[in-house]
């Protein structure tokens, strides 16, 4: 019950955080429903983006846990996008720890549309091996790695490099992207591993309505993404991977929130069986400007 | 060690960050100085049969509300709320703007001018594009100079 309502607690805290980031600014919200993948449209230049994400896990020979992440998501540029994470889980029964961060870099190569439009992906991040987001499924991940207690789990450390090559396309209102991903351990002389997200998705109206609404069809987004591991260097390929598929939609509303619901099923035995991930976001524009301003810039 | 290596690291994404956000600001300000030598100059740069497209929802009565709504929500942060300038964008009631094809309009906004501080918006559907151009379209020539 305890590590519940700490769960609780820091969903609360974060609900607070977002809420206090609404005063003032204005916002904008036309989010994708990706929970994992991601598609070729960065943050707009000056904008930040403020998230809560959690995903709960059942868990074979071990306790289901809920982990969960906040995002803050700054367009630098229009062709540069820049992310913080802080990552922390609940597992119940046994207790709630924070988990690490990333730092993630977005760069748009190409300045215009195209068919495939083509973004690097560079991340690094810190966490122990107690981190549950699985916000990338890479090499052999599969679900007994989260099977320990937090005490042992948290004794391990990792410090990734992740790459990875968004390539997306969107015609007709459907999104279709492939991310394949690579991800270099920086300590220990791991090898590569590798894996990769799909996503394809659409909204549910493609035109506008002409008053604002909270139910119009335009404001749902729905689709489904597929999520796996493909092994490492030595050995690459399906064999002891974990493979997910997850129906995703989001919903953005007019009062610029953006809430997005995913269960994702195991497609194997490696894989946990169940996953429930949601997320709550809330987009400020001109929050760079806003800050310049407070330090005499101009606004 | 790894410690200090991260810190300079957030600290070099922090600084170049900003730093790519004054430049791009910059763009955007000699831009509005100076319109038809930089982001008014991007209307000539369109395809010929990019702004041949003619606007399918040019007959549609419910185009222009939607498009204003649509803009409202995506456009005046930075272009205003009338449309006529605002911290980073241009005037969209420009002579220049005003006079361009629907089609030139129509693949600006899918395109954007990335290298100048607009994004793309092709994640906003076609007919929503449209509805915005309709809307563009319908504001007119603004009667008083551009603002910045």
């Amino acid at each position: 019950m305890k590590t519940i309502s700490h769960s609780f607690s820091y969903g609360l805290l974060a609900l607070s955080l977002l809420l206090f980031l609404t005063l003032g600014l204005p916002a904008q919200a036309q989010e994708s429903p990706y929970f994992i993948t991601y598609d070729h449209y960065l943050e707009e230049p000056g904008s930040l983006e403020v998230e809560y994400f959690s995903n709960f896990a059942t868990q074979r020979g071990g306790r289901n846990f809920d982990a969960y992440w906040i995002e803050l998501e700054y367009g630098a540029t229009a062709w540069w996008t820049t992310e913080l994470y802080l990552d922390g889980q609940t597992t119940f029964g046994d207790s709630t720890i924070f988990t690490g961060f990333r730092l993630e870099n977005r760069f748009r190569l190409l300045n215009s549309e195209h068919l495939i439009n083509p973004v690097l992906y560079v991340e690094y991040e810190q966490i122990s091996e107690a981190d549950k987001i699985m916000k990338e499924v890479e090499g052999h991940d599969v679900e007994a790695d989260h099977a320990a207690p937090n005490a042992i789990l948290r004794q391990g450390h990792n410090h990734e490099l992740d790459v990875k090559l968004l390539l997306s396309s969107t015609r007709n209102g459907w999104n279709f992207a492939v991310n394949p991903l690579a991800t270099k351990p920086l300590t220990g002389g791991d090898p590569w591993e590798f894996g990769y997200a799909l996503g394809l998705s659409r909204p549910l109206a493609l035109k506008a309505s002409a008053t604002r609404c909270s139910f119009c069809r335009e404001n749902f987004v729905a689709g489904i993404e597929m999520y796996g591991g493909l092994g490492d260097r030595p050995s690459f390929g399906l064999w002891q991977t974990s493979q997910y598929l997850a129906p995703v939609v989001a919903w953005n509303l007019p009062s610029n929130w953006t809430l997005r619901l995913s269960p994702g099923f195991g497609l194997n035995n490696n894989s946990h069986q169940f996953l429930l991930r949601w997320g709550v976001s809330r987009e400020f524009s001109g929050f760079g400007s806003t800050v310049a301003s407070w330090f005499g810039g101009r606004r | 060690m790894i410690r200090s290596a991260v810190a300079d690291g957030v600290a070099l994404i922090l600084a170049a960050s900003l730093l790519a956000g004054t430049a791009d600001a910059q763009a955007g300000n000699s831009a509005a100085e100076n319109p038809a030598k930089s982001v008014y100059a991007e209307l000539g740069k369109v395809p010929a049969k990019a702004s041949a497209r003619r606007n399918p929802l040019e007959s549609d009565p419910e185009a222009v509300a939607a498009g204003a709504k649509l803009f409202e929500q995506h456009c005046a942060e930075c272009h205003g709320a009338n449309a006529d300038g605002g911290k980073k964008g241009p005037s969209l009631r420009a002579e220049a703007v005003q006079q361009a094809m629907p089609g030139t309009l129509f693949w600006l906004l899918t395109n954007g001018v990335v290298r100048k501080g607009m994004p793309v918006w092709s994640r906003l559907p076609e007919p929503q594009r449209w509805q915005l151009v309709s809307y563009i379209k319908s504001l007119g020539i603004s009667q008083t100079p551009p603002k910045q």
